[in-house]
């Protein structure tokens, strides 16, 4: 047993690119989720075109540009000049101020500003739209109550639980442990098996004496270990570098990733009593478990949104009920109590699947 | 005729996977200390028949039994008893010389004495204590085909199974690898080889000749003038 651990982890270290999928994939991914591919609007690039250039829209105007998020690109003379804006491609948003605008204010006690986004990327011009509006409606309410006789408006004030920034590493974050933990497991022990099957190797394995579950043990119990070691390097990176705090239980939490683990790695040793080659066990693990489990699990698509099949399908996804439980943890430090459910769920699939290989398994020996 | 030990002993083995017949009906003996050749060509069912003595695949039926062993009622025994070695040399590449003699002493439950006397005992033997730490993917090929028999040696086993192990090697490095097998056999281990060189038969003690999941001819290489059986074969087929 001791032997077949050993042996193991002299496959892993002596050949580069597993070492590479094993350690490099899971910090490049944080990484690139983390800083790369990021919702989160900063220095966007904006142009005024202020048709009053009184104290107040200077003020207005100076807040905006206060906020990390926008970064003034030019102030506009016209109306005609904000087409061409756009179409130079550099900046996201105009703010324009309607004429007299202190004095509307002060008389009329409203005023317009008009804001134009460049919606050809969608979730960005949301983003900027919604900032934008936070950030004149925090001042207005601050000047509203200085000025105090005017008429009462109703603010309407939203407060984000879990994640207040919005930040979209917390949504990140959660996800690539899921994709991490599924990748290296599943792809990694079904492609080490069946590396073994094309080699020979697994019939000389076979025709000792040792025990058939005591081989796939043997071979399934590093990458247990390596990914375990992977998943505290994400929560540590994403703690320090990304800020993403753990609110509930640690210990919950690793728990739960090794329940998720062991679902993994049953996937794993199912896809390769499957496949004869180790090409045959990639593709089957990349097309048929890494596109579902990034697309379909609500990792970065809300599942709600998705039409109804689909919505069903992402049902038999292990990793959406897992990255339900990890954001349950992570984001609003529930107990067990609140994902026993999806826990069950993962156990049964986990459950299922080591029955299934255990009996394709049995089959190839009659 | 032969007053040798029987160490297998098979007896009307069938083997069925679903409609196809595998293994159509066989008996034969074989001795201990035999070397015992088992010709036939791709898909006569040898490898099936190899993979029952092993205790790989269960027989559809028949009597089987390895080093007084019933492989129906046993098979895990008689894998303690037996060594393998297939035409792909099972050796880890990625793995230096003596990390694959310890690890597969380890898996054999050899203690940890036996496993470094008995690896030193087959690389001096062989001349190759020089490379106990290289890398198996750095050495030829026929090298590797005589450390994979010294690994499948290592346990001591009864009988050595060799699945086509000289494909690929060059006639001297075949002619040596021979001898490494008549040495083994001295010694009391029974050999049982299939190969698809017909000088290769020749150096058998008996063959039997596989066509069709059925044995076609059993006897001693001289008496059975193998050339004619395998021409004769062959046109059956076609």
């Amino acid at each position: 047993m001791w032997a077949f651990i050993k042996k193991e982890f002299y496959h892993i270290f002596r050949d580069y690119r597993t070492m590479i999928i094993l350690f490099g994939m899971p910090l490049a991914q944080v990484f690139l989720f983390g800083f790369a591919i990021t919702n989160d609007i900063n220095n966007a690039h904006i142009a005024i075109l202020d048709n009053s250039k009184d104290v107040v829209t200077r003020e207005i105007t100076r807040k905006l540009l206060s906020s990390h998020y926008f970064i003034l690109d030019r102030y506009l003379k016209s109306n005609k000049e904000i087409k061409p804006a756009f179409r130079k491609g550099e900046i996201k948003e105009v703010v324009v101020f309607e004429k007299n605008f202190a004095r509307k204010i002060k008389t009329e006690g409203k005023a317009h500003i008009q804001l134009i986004l460049d919606a050809s990327n969608p979730n960005t011009a949301n983003l900027l739209n919604s900032y934008t509006k936070g950030i004149i409606n925090t001042y207005m309410s601050q000047k509203l109550k200085l000025y105090g006789n005017l008429p009462l408006s109703i603010g309407v004030q939203s407060k984000m639980l879990y994640n207040k920034e919005l930040k979209s590493v917390y949504m990140f974050v959660p996800g690539i442990i899921t994709v991490i933990l599924m990748l290296v497991s599943a792809m990694m022990t079904s492609i080490s098996i069946t590396r073994e099957k094309e080699l020979g190797t697994m019939e000389a394995l076979l025709v000792s004496p040792v025990k058939p579950s005591i081989i796939i043990i043997g071979k399934v119990a590093p990458y247990v270990v390596l990914s375990f070691i992977n998943l505290i390097v994400i929560l540590l990176v994403s703690r320090f570098v990304f800020g993403m705090p753990v609110q509930g239980s640690v210990a919950l939490l690793l728990g739960e990733s090794l329940l998720f683990l062991f679902m993994a790695l049953s996937l794993g040793i199912l896809i390769s009593t499957i496949s004869k080659t180790q090409q045959q066990a990639m593709m089957l693990s990349m097309f048929a478990l890494m596109l579902p489990t990034i697309l379909l699990s609500g990792f970065i698509f809300p599942t709600e949104n998705m039409p109804v099949v689909l919505q069903y399908l992402s049902n038999i996804m292990p990793a959406k009920w897992f990255i339900i439980i990890i954001k349950n943890i992570m984001l609003k430090g529930v107990g067990f109590i609140y994902f026993w459910k999806e826990t069950l769920i993962i156990f049964l699939m986990t459950l299922l699947f080591v029955s299934l290989s255990i009996k394709k398994f049995s089959i190839r020996l009659k | 005729m032969d007053k040798r030990e029987k160490i297998i002993e098979v007896e009307n083995l069938v083997k069925r996977f679903g409609a196809f017949v595998a293994n159509n009906n066989l008996t034969f003996d074989i001795y201990k200390g035999e070397i015992f050749g088992f010709l036939g060509a791709n898909g006569a069912g040898k490898t099936t028949t190899i993979k029952i003595l092993c205790g790989l695949l269960k027989p559809t039926s028949g009597k089987v039994r390895v080093a007084g062993v019933d492989i129906n009622k046993h098979p895990e025994d008689v894998k303690k008893r037996i060594g393998y070695m297939c035409q792909f040399f099972s050796m880890y590449n990625d793995m230096t010389v003596k990390e694959n003699f310890r690890f597969y002493g380890g898996i054999y439950g050899l203690n940890k004495k036996d496993i470094s006397d008995r690896t030193n005992f087959y690389l001096d033997k062989l001349n190759m204590k020089s490379i106990e730490n290289m890398l198996l993917k750095n050495i030829p090929l026929g090298w590797k085909q005589k450390l994979a028999f010294s690994v499948a040696n290592l346990h001591h086993p009864d009988i050595i199974f060799l699945d086509e192990p000289t494909s690929g090697v060059d006639p001297i490095t075949r002619r040596q690898f021979w001898e490494m097998i008549y040495e083994a056999s001295d010694n009391g281990t029974t050999v049982f080889v299939t190969t698809h060189y017909m000088d290769e038969a020749e150096y058998c003690e008996r063959v039997s000749i596989m066509s069709e999941g059925k044995i076609k001819a059993l006897g001693r290489p001289r008496d059975l003038n193998i050339n004619d059986v395998f021409l004769k074969i062959a046109r059956n087929v076609e």
